[in-house]
């Protein structure tokens, strides 16, 4: 098994995200994480997906992608030439004895607390998988009380867009 | 403001019509794009939802609506139609179970890439999402067995959405495509402007295949010394039967047609081989399995052809031209891989052909022991059968000699089983669209709707369903509709008195333990239903054959009989088993001729 990112330029029709996602689930694909969003385009999203499988299967799942009608353009994503961000909102136990520590923690990772409370701060942090794994990974022995995360978002680096040579 | 003379002039009247386009009510925009796009037939029942449509399709001239008189039905007629008749089959139907009712036939379609146009009504769109009486997902529901669906809740969105789906449906691979039409969009009027703008950006049918990858293709086939033309139903979809015939003339290659390419390819050619698969001919099995070049033409390698994936023809190179990218490489690494029409590429593969294959001869590249060995196996190796031994009729006779009878300007449509596999193999089909059948879904009940569209789309041909007795129990409600609308199909019920072809599974697989597969309707039963009396309460010609020297006659009668809908019940033997037969999952070498008889085959291929 492989991790691919794939990143969809769709039309913004109802019923799109069911057409793409029930694709996925058919044909026996796992999705490991999905963000959907408005594209520069009128009418077109963007979405980007993570799939975990072999290679070939991963040719079929795109032809298959490119079949449904709404579908415009698939790109494969390579990690090495291309921007990877998620985002993550954690909640984390924080009395005002530790407070100061997890803040350190904070500035270290350059995340931001953009909640305090008595006992909790909400945090929020920007960063590829594996920052982001590192962070809550240092959050955890304070007790994580909420974890929320984005889809991965991802660009490909350098001038040439996906969206160029769409006769928009 | 402008002042205008309040006397309309034939002038002013021509500048408004151009500036200010009819007004319709969304229902007559529905009537009026389909007569825009030229469909003249269309298969339907109504129901609440689809009502406001029903009201203007009362007056239209150009469409000939035919009531069904269940929504499967509408939707396997359209089938028949459309495989009769390469145009696109259109079906109608009501919201909740109207629309449901549809699914099988939808389904089937998706599976066979049938050019079908299914309008369902819909809720107003005020109550959806509520539960509404008669509301489904329909939409929903067939997303994974449509090529594209529309939910159209304004009324000026419909003439829009029934083109798109006309053309997605009928072009590239073409497959089922669903409107589904809120009541209110059929009731409030829109301006009607035709043609649409149909915009789909991200529809692209229509790919020239590479030209350098077809001269790969000829310069391996012109080098092959044991090529196989593995033809599908994609040569009857795009219409190549004339490009294929002239390259098999060119290129000498056997030609082995699959259940869908029944008749895409004369079988009286002498290249031909008959059908592979699981019932296929011993000598089309076993050429796939020893050839070194394989010419995949709008075949797709489903599991009833190359049994176990990994040992299907292992020493072969494989060249797959197919309209759809997905289905190249899908189950069996292309070689060489073309995505275009399949008659375009076919033609453009003739002409490199010749040259490729003066190339090759200076090399003494040589088909002749090839040609040795399939002949050899065909002689050995005749598609048969053995008389049944009680005594009973034989099903492969009976539907060998309708076949006979009818003669290749016929059209033969079956339901699903032992009979539709012997119609496969003792019919002799010369010529692309004569046979119309429920290949991948396998559908029991598709025959005697499907034989119904074929006929209305064919009125000229003779048209047999060729059926189970266990697959007409399904549908045979459309007898009604036949007889009602002097639509004078021929029903053969091949009746072995059982659901066969899992009764032969149970006897081969499960020890003969026949669970549930006896339907008592045949010999030495009950008989119920009584196929006679029932055809007759539908107002049919009904006959009951039971010995041979009836057969003929019985047949005759039913091919003079042009004003009413025949149905015979042939009462038959329920021994009878299909052979040959590659048992489920093993490799084609393992092909059985018969009973416990695998030829043998020297060598390691």
């Amino acid at each position: 098994m492989s991790r691919h990112i794939l990143s969809l330029l769709v039309e913004d029709k109802p019923g799109l995200l069911t057409r793409v996602a029930g694709l996925f689930a058919r044909r026996g694909f796992n999705i490991n994480s999905l963000a959907v969003g408005p594209s520069e385009l009128d009418g077109l999203s963007r979405i980007t997906v993570v799939v975990d499988v072999e290679g070939l299967p991963l040719e079929q799942v795109t032809k298959q992608l490119n079949k449904l009608v709404n579908v415009i353009k698939i790109v494969e994503l390579e990690p090495d030439s291309s921007v990877l961000r998620e985002h993550v909102l954690v909640k984390v136990r924080a009395d005002p004895g530790v407070r100061s520590q997890i803040l350190e923690v904070v500035n270290l990772f350059r995340a931001r607390a953009v909640d305090v409370s008595n006992d909790a701060i909400v945090i929020e942090i920007t960063g590829d998988s594996q920052k982001n794994a590192a962070f809550i990974k240092f959050l955890e022995p304070y007790g994580v009380k909420e974890l929320v995360q984005s889809g991965l978002l991802a660009v490909a680096r350098g001038p040439r867009s996906m969206t160029e040579r769409i006769g928009r | 403001m402008k002042t205008e003379s309040p006397i309309p002039t034939p002038g002013t009247i021509a500048a408004a019509r151009r500036t200010e386009p009819e007004e319709l009510t969304g229902a007559q925009a529905i009537v009026r794009s389909l007569e825009l796009l030229g469909v003249t037939d269309v298969f339907g029942l109504p129901g609440g939802a689809i009502l406001p449509t029903y009201d203007p399709l009362l007056d239209s001239t150009k469409l000939r609506h035919i009531l069904v008189r269940h929504e499967q039905g509408a939707g396997h007629a359209a089938e028949g139609y459309a495989t009769a008749t390469g145009k696109v089959g259109v079906c109608i139907a009501t919201s909740g179970p109207g629309a449901t009712n549809l699914v099988t036939a939808i389904a089937d379609a998706y599976m066979d890439s049938v050019p079908l146009l299914a309008i369902t009504g819909q809720v107003f769109s005020t109550l959806m999402g509520s539960d509404a009486f008669q509301e489904a997902d329909i939409v929903g529901i067939t997303m994974p067995v449509t090529k594209h669906s529309f939910l159209v809740n304004k009324a000026e969105d419909i003439p829009a959405a029934i083109a798109s789906a006309y053309y997605i449906a009928s072009t590239g691979r073409p497959g089922p495509v669903l409107v589904d039409i809120t009541k209110d969009a059929q009731q409030l009027k829109a301006p009607f402007i035709w043609p649409p703008a149909v915009d789909l950006p991200g529809y692209k049918p229509t790919a020239r295949a590479h030209g350098r990858q077809i001269q790969a293709a000829a310069d391996m086939i012109a080098h092959a010394e044991r090529p196989v033309l593995y033809v599908g139903g994609g040569v009857i979809r795009s219409g190549a039967s004339e490009a294929l015939v002239a390259l098999a003339n060119a290129t000498g290659a056997p030609v082995v047609t699959t259940l869908m390419a029944r008749g895409a390819f004369p079988d009286s050619h002498p290249q031909h081989l008959g059908m592979p698969g699981m019932h296929g001919t011993v000598p089309a099995v076993l050429a796939l399995q020893k050839a070194d070049v394989l010419v995949a033409l709008g075949a797709r390698f489903d599991d009833r052809v190359t049994g176990d994936a990994k040992s299907f023809a292992p020493g072969a190179k494989v060249i797959h031209v197919d309209i759809d990218p997905a289905e190249i490489s899908k189950i069996r690494l292309a070689d060489v891989p073309i995505v275009g029409d399949l008659r375009e590429v076919i033609e453009e593969l003739t002409s490199l052909y010749f040259p490729a294959a003066a190339a090759a001869a200076t090399e003494g590249v040589d088909t002749t022991k090839w040609w040795d060995e399939l002949n050899a196996l065909r002689n050995d190796f005749p598609l048969g059968y053995a008389e049944p031994s009680d005594g009973l009729l034989s099903p492969q006779r009976v539907i060998s000699r309708i076949g006979e009878l009818t003669g290749p300007e016929g059209i033969f449509v079956t339901g699903v089983g032992q009979h539709q596999m012997w119609a496969a193999q003792f019919i002799r089909y010369e010529r692309p669209r004569s046979f119309a059948t429920s290949g991948g879904a396998g559908t029991m009940g598709y025959g005697v709707p499907a034989a119904m569209g074929a006929k209305v789309g064919e009125p000229d041909r003779v048209v047999w369903a060729i059926d189970g007795d266990g697959c007409f129990q399904m549908t045979n409600q459309e007898l009604a509709t036949c007889v009602i609308n002097n639509i004078p199909i021929k029903v053969a019920i091949i009746n072995n008195s059982s659901l066969g072809m899992v009764r032969q599974w149970q006897t081969l697989f499960y020890e003969g333990r026949h669970s549930h597969t006896d339907l008592n309707t045949g010999a030495g039963t009950v008989m119920i239903p009584d196929f006679v009396k029932l055809a007759e309460a539908y107002g049919a010609l009904a006959l009951r054959v039971t010995r041979e020297d009836e057969v003929d006659a019985a047949i005759k009668t039913a091919l003079e009989t042009n004003d009413r809908t025949v149905v015979i019940d042939f009462i038959v033997s329920a021994d009878a088993m299909v052979w040959p037969m590659v048992p489920q999952g093993v490799s084609n070498d393992h092909v059985l001729y018969a009973r416990e008889n695998a030829p043998e085959f020297e060598g390691d291929a």
